[in-house]
């Protein structure tokens, strides 16, 4: 029987440098790493899958993973598809917001009140999502 | 060498684990939004990854910076990876070796030091922009 507290998710996060939605993306994830799910999730520089070496691109294959994109362009997603496997979920902020009517953010840095609330909600999304995917994995194993 | 342009593209590494990483990222914001708004233009380095035509119009059209986080040095492969030569390659650790007092914290995000760090480390990049801008913005 698998030990179930060894069963982590990847989390891999849009860089989004360009996007305050990208900015959302890292600040959520990081919260659900450090604060939200911790212990229980991992991540990966997106890049490394191309700069780093085939024990990079095998971390789908170690992690079911998430992917989180701040835009539809959902580099991390495809990029993750293309380089390592394919997610076992994959969210998108601009999507969230539009779903829960939520105004999206505006800046990419110094985030005011509206958009750390925004980092928030993003965060207990990605939890979920680690529950879920946890919850199946721990069931498969059994 | 390409002619200029007037723009230059800081690409910053996109590292989410590192204080480094951050502090990549906000050096290239400051260079972006506060040292040459004008000049400098930012992609997200994923961007690159996929392929996407807009990102790398931009890298072959314009002069290149990177700013990595760590020895992998991923923002500097994702922009070569196309063929593109980078102009300028930096390592945000070595901004921090130059200025010793301030030590940078945080990971999502920089502490003050960090960010009064990177604050620096853009002014001082600021001849560099405007040497391969090819004009001198101010």
């Amino acid at each position: 029987m698998t030990d179930h507290a060894l069963i982590k998710v990847g989390i891999v996060s849009c860089s989004g440098e360009g996007i305050p939605e990208g900015t959302v993306s890292r600040l959520a994830c990081r919260k659900v790493l450090d604060e939200i799910r911790p212990g229980k999730t991992v991540t990966i520089c997106l890049p490394l899958f191309i700069a780093g070496g085939q024990e990079e691109r095998n971390f789908t294959a170690k992690f079911p993973t998430i992917t989180v994109d701040g835009c539809d362009k959902r580099c991390a997603q495809k990029s993750t598809e293309t380089l390592s496997g394919k997610p076992a979920k994959s969210l998108v902020v601009s999507e969230i917001l539009k779903q829960k009517k939520i105004d999206p953010p505006v800046q990419r840095r110094n985030l005011t009140p509206h958009e750390r609330n925004i980092v928030q909600v993003i965060a207990e999304e990605i939890a979920k999502a680690v529950d879920e995917v946890l919850e199946r994995e721990i069931t498969t194993s059994d | 060498m390409k002619k200029p342009t007037g723009k230059v593209v800081v690409i910053p590494c996109s590292g989410i684990g590192k204080v480094y990483g951050a502090l990549a990222r906000e050096i290239a914001y400051e260079l972006a939004e506060r040292v040459r708004p004008q000049s400098v233009l930012l992609t997200c380095l994923p961007l690159l990854l996929i392929g996407d035509e807009q990102a790398k119009q931009l890298v072959t059209e314009n002069p290149v910076i990177t700013i990595d986080g760590c020895p992998m040095k991923c923002a500097h492969k994702s922009v070569e990876l196309h063929g593109v030569e980078v102009a300028q390659s930096y390592l945000a650790i070595n901004f921090y070796i130059a200025h010793k007092d301030l030590k940078p914290e945080g990971v999502a995000e920089l502490d003050e030091t960090g960010r009064k760090l990177a604050a620096i480390a853009a002014d001082e990049l600021a001849t560099v922009v405007d040497d391969l801008a090819g004009g001198e913005e101010k």
